[in-house]
């Protein structure tokens, strides 16, 4: 197979100033990560521990197998949003590995606003389940939540994809046999309690856990009847009495061990196989990544040396390499895993969208999983293009990644713009992961070009009345326009608002797409459809 | 010798070091009813020996040039804790002789030689010139300013091939270069200049007589307060990695008792030459029957408890007991090995990604107690390994009555140990265990070039996950006792390459 070789030197300059850049990039995320870990602060954090809880965090490292790694999803979530009072969005969610196989694991950190349910903590506990079903992964909900943020119910309760919607999928999921399991392990009130209810087979932890419809307070409103929490929904009422809970656990350490036992007993069907290779390692080091790309978003360089830094022994079978030059498509392995990449090398045009389109198919022929390395400013502009039909051959691709029934990755290693993300399998196109990098950036186009598009605009509507603007007007003109997009398409801006399903540092996308990989052969893939290609 | 002996009664220990070696000194003062201070980084707050110290002070960061090697932070921290006396266990500052004089300098008792002792065998050129003077054989070379192509050419006649050819500025296997016949001598020399020139702006090269299958022979002495010296006969380390050490054992696989006897003699000579006092240990290499000094180290060495298994002694005990100017309950004429002692020294690294490091939280850890086998670990479930530190994370130790025996027993040993949050070297340490060499005793410090260059081969390449699943869930029954009732992926046995599985990191 061919090899990649790369042309970088590691001891130029400029190879060290990109790594320094790049460098900078994963500090900030880093140190984002780690202000985000923390949930809601030191004394929340003592308060739930008093009570002889672990935190959601050591939950979660206690429920996988030790030594295995936890692919947290959405980290980011909900970051700059709500005064920044929810970090995390308040609920962990992220696929870890219990008794050897993928499980979707949704745990709520009560120490951010007793866990409840804010508009992104919704749409996260969503995607969980939906990545779940995608790739027939067991739930497992570690439940500690106060339900719905009462403050922005209009946002979290009555529309399509909000509250209810997560029972709604624990329906569904549980009758396509992927396991719905849950440990109360808090609170778990009002709309919350059917998380349990809605289970497969669910554990309550003795003296925390408590399951009811209406609370005390409520109950003493509504009824007059007084009421402690612990008779009303605590563990021994639920195991003995009610029904509502299958298994008694004296603390969290037991419910844990309790919920990896139900996992034990699933008797899940075989993963599917595909052809798998050994695992070899890149022959350069993804570390290197940080000074491969350069440090200004605008110096061109080959995406050849992102993939060298991905791909088992950097070995690529390119595909129409000397076609279309600006889109980068070929067969690799990644830990084993056969992969077909698509990434951009330039801007896209007609023909690239084609060779695009044909090796999609070719990959869906062939049942090999699609990696997308998004790095793109767009479609080409102009009467030349226009004329020749580049959005009839765009529409090719996006009919093509559109429909490909194989599991899709996609991450985004530099911009994401306009059409350019939707052929590149943008988040609409449901990739089964989409990943950022910390230095991404994602809008419906350049900052610079929208300010110019709204500039060009304006001038022409002062024409028409005579009128024009000085070089300040039109850089005063510019400057909201260059302000928003810069903050709106940062990484971060997108991955508070769950448009990807995270931010990652780039020396780890290797592995993250095989963690992603292996959890996709959980579930057989759907077979093929074809739309109408506009010829 | 009729050294005025003092008495200076320790009664508080601080305790320079880290990891295994300092719970090894805490057991030897608890034994002796000494209190104990860990002297410690910031790194390390969370391990064993943090725990089992009677007090701890931290003495700065987890980088070692800001904490375990700062001499004024570890004298300032031990005097401020009310300490006697500081034991530097080895490695960091344990042969720093600017330590020990420091120590001396505020009345703390360094538990170890005298600083001239230290100096006098740390500088290369005067523990030679010592090693001379006690009759000792150092190995045949040439270090004279006369570099010119016909002087050099002519010592490499008088000594014989193979010979090595060293840059004087060198290190690190750079412009070097074994002559392994005279017609090849003269290119040989010319090309090891080029290459010291360019990488030490040097072209000066040293000569020496090139053993190419030498065995590593180490005779550990010891120095009473009264001025004796005992000898505590050899230890044998061959199987070495880029001069690590990785299996020690004692007595020597297979060694003349001749030869035995003389090196025994040598390095008691070289010891009272030099009024050493305390545990030291002189490295000899052994080939074809001859055997030439190495250097000597002054401090306790790492593969100690061979020695102490053999002889039944303890060797840090006695290290606390010279410092205070006691004596000793031992005779020379009733030292003598008994049996066969073998260690194994177990890093955190992965055997087979050509042994890079492996860091990680210990997820469970269980060492099956047994007759004859002792174990020597720094770390407890929910310690971290970092990557601060030397990767070496236990020492497994077995004794039976022979050396065939002893090896089967570290096999068995070895196979009953798990250790899940890090990989590990043990299936590298089966596999050599199990190699005919070393099986029989042949082996040579060239032994892991020879067989073992690349680590360990993974003829594992299966991908399946079902067979991860059963192996995790075997290991499962093994994990019952980790507080997430978990399973596992590092021990004994070859690990599985599920992308899942933390390999590093």
């Amino acid at each position: 197979m061919s090899l990649i070789e790369s042309k970088v030197n590691l001891q130029s300059s400029s190879f060290g100033e990109n790594r320094a850049a790049m460098m900078a990039f994963v500090e900030e995320l880093r140190s984002q990560l780690k202000k985000a870990e923390s949930g809601g602060g030191l004394d929340a954090r003592d308060k739930h521990k008093s009570r002889g809880k672990l935190l959601a965090r050591e939950r979660i490292k206690a429920l996988v197998d030790p030594g295995t790694h936890f692919l947290e999803l959405s980290s980011l979530a909900a970051n700059d949003l709500y005064g920044g009072d929810a970090p995390c969005a308040g609920v962990i969610t992220g696929v870890g590995s219990v008794h050897g196989r993928e499980c979707m694991i949704v745990a709520n950190d009560a120490t951010v606003k007793g866990g409840t349910y804010f508009p992104m903590t919704v749409k996260k506990h969503l995607r969980a389940q939906e990545i779940a079903l995608e790739n027939g992964l067991p739930c497992i909900y570690l439940v500690d939540s106060g339900g719905a943020f009462l403050p922005m119910q209009d946002e979290v309760f009555p529309d399509r994809d909000h509250f209810g919607r997560i029972f709604y999928n624990q329906a569904r999921l549980s009758a396509m046999g992927v396991a719905q399991i849950s440990a109360v392990m808090g609170s778990c009130t009002a709309g919350g309690a059917y998380v349990p209810a809605m289970s497969d087979e669910n554990v309550i932890v003795k003296g925390n856990g408590t399951i009811f419809l209406g609370g005390p307070p409520l109950v003493k409103a509504a009824t007059g009847e007084v009421v402690s929490a612990e008779e009303l929904g605590g563990a021994k009422v639920h195991c003995e009495k009610s029904g509502v809970t299958d298994h008694f656990a004296e603390n969290d350490e037991e419910a844990l061990a309790l919920v990896r036992e139900i996992v034990s007993h699933l008797n899940r069907p075989p993963k599917i196989s595909i052809e798998q290779r050994p695992v070899r390692e890149p022959n350069y080091s993804p570390n290197e990544i940080y000074g491969v790309i350069p440090k200004d978003v605008r110096t061109p360089y080959d995406v050849r040396e992102v993939i060298a830094r991905i791909v088992d022994a950097s070995e690529f079978h390119e595909f129409k390499e000397r076609f279309a030059t600006t889109l980068v498509c070929g067969f690799a392995h990644i830990w084993g895993y056969p992969v077909g990449i698509v990434a951009n090398n330039g801007v896209l045009f007609s023909e690239s969208a084609q060779k695009a389109a044909h090796f999609i198919e070719l990959c869906d022929q062939r049942a090999v999983p699609l990696v997308f390395l998004q790095n793109i400013t767009g479609f080409m502009v102009g009467k030349k293009y226009e004329n020749e039909g580049i959005a009839r051959h765009g529409a090719k691709m996006v009919m093509a990644v559109s429909n490909a029934r194989v599991p899709k990755f996609t991450v985004v290693i530099g911009g994401s713009y306009g059409a350019g993300n939707y052929g590149m399998c943008g988040r609409a196109f449901q990739p089964r992961q989409l990943w950022m990098w910390p230095n991404a950036r994602i809008s419906v186009m350049g900052g610079e070009q929208a300010a110019n598009v709204l500039l060009t605009v304006k001038l022409d509507q002062l024409a028409a009345k005579n009128q024009t603007m000085t070089q300040e007007e039109q850089i005063e003109f510019k400057r909201p326009t260059l302000d928003k997009y810069g903050r709106e398409s940062s990484a971060y801006y997108s991955t508070a608002r769950l448009w990807d399903d995270g931010v990652i540092d780039p020396a780890d996308t290797r592995k993250v797409l095989a963690l992603g990989l292996s959890a996709s052969l959980n579930r057989e893939w759907p077979s093929q459809t074809k739309g109408v290609f506009r010829m | 010798m009729g050294k005025a002996v003092r008495l200076r009664k320790i009664e508080k220990v601080a305790i320079a070091n880290r990891g295994e070696v300092a719970v090894r000194i805490i057991h030897a003062c608890r034994d002796l009813g000494l209190e104990t201070v860990l002297l410690h980084s910031e790194a390390d707050v969370d391990t064993l020996a943090f725990r089992m110290a009677d007090e701890r002070v931290l003495i700065g960061p987890a980088e070692s040039a800001k904490s375990y090697l700062d001499i004024e932070k570890n004298i300032l921290a031990a005097v401020g804790s009310g300490a006697d006396a500081i034991h530097p266990g080895f490695g960091f500052l344990s042969e720093n002789a600017d330590f020990a004089e420091a120590c001396e300098k505020k009345h703390l008792i360094f538990i170890g030689p005298s600083p001239e002792s230290i100096r006098l065998f740390g500088d290369k050129v005067s523990a030679k010139q010592l090693v001379k003077r006690a009759g000792g054989p150092v190995i045949p070379g040439y270090e004279g300013d006369d570099q010119s192509e016909e002087r050099l050419l002519a010592e490499i006649e008088k000594m014989g091939p193979p010979v090595i050819v060293k840059a004087a500025g060198g290190g690190g296997g750079r412009g070097m270069r074994v002559v392994r016949s005279m017609p090849e001598a003269l290119e040989s020399i010319r090309s090891a200049r080029r290459e010291a020139k360019s990488a030490f702006g040097s072209e000066k090269v040293f000569l020496e007589k090139y053993l190419d299958h030498a065995k590593h022979i180490e005779f550990q002495i010891f120095g009473d307060s009264s001025g004796r010296i005992f000898n505590l006969f050899e230890r044998e380390c061959s199987v070495q990695r880029r001069h690590q050490k990785i299996i020690e054992e004692a007595p020597a696989a297979k060694l003349d008792p001749t030869v035995r006897r003389r090196m025994a003699k040598v390095a008691v000579e070289i010891a009272e030459t030099a009024k050493y006092s305390g545990a030291g240990t002189i490295e000899f290499l052994y080939q074809d029957g001859e055997f030439y000094f190495m250097e000597m180290n002054t401090r306790l060495q790492v593969e100690h408890p061979v020695t102490e298994l053999v002889l039944g002694v303890d060797l840090v005990k006695a290290q606390i007991l010279t410092a205070q100017g006691q004596g000793l309950l031992w005779a020379q004429n009733e030292l003598a090995p008994r049996g066969h002692a073998i260690e194994c020294r177990v890093y955190a690294e992965d055997p087979f990604r050509g042994g890079v490091p492996s860091t990680g939280t210990i997820q469970y850890l269980h060492f099956e107690p047994g007759p004859g086998r002792r174990y020597e670990c720094g770390l407890e479930v929910g310690d971290k390994v970092s990557s601060h530190y030397d990767p070496m994370i236990a020492k497994v130790i077995v004794w039976d009555e022979s050396r065939p025996r002893a090896l089967r027993k570290m096999v068995e040993t070895l196979r009953e140990c798990v250790i899940f949050g890090v990989r590990t070297n043990i299936p590298y340490l089966i596999k050599i265990l199990q190699n005919t060499e070393f099986v029989e005793g042949k082996m040579s410090t060239q032994f892991i070039d020879t067989y073992f260059k690349n680590g360990l081969v993974d003829v594992e390449t299966s991908n399946d996950i079902r067979e991860l699943a059963k192996r995790l869930e075997s290991a499962n029954a093994l994990g019952e006792l980790a507080p997430s009732g978990g399973a596992g992926v590092s021990g004994g046995r070859a690990a599985e390459k599920s992308p899942w599985l933390i390999s590093k990191s």
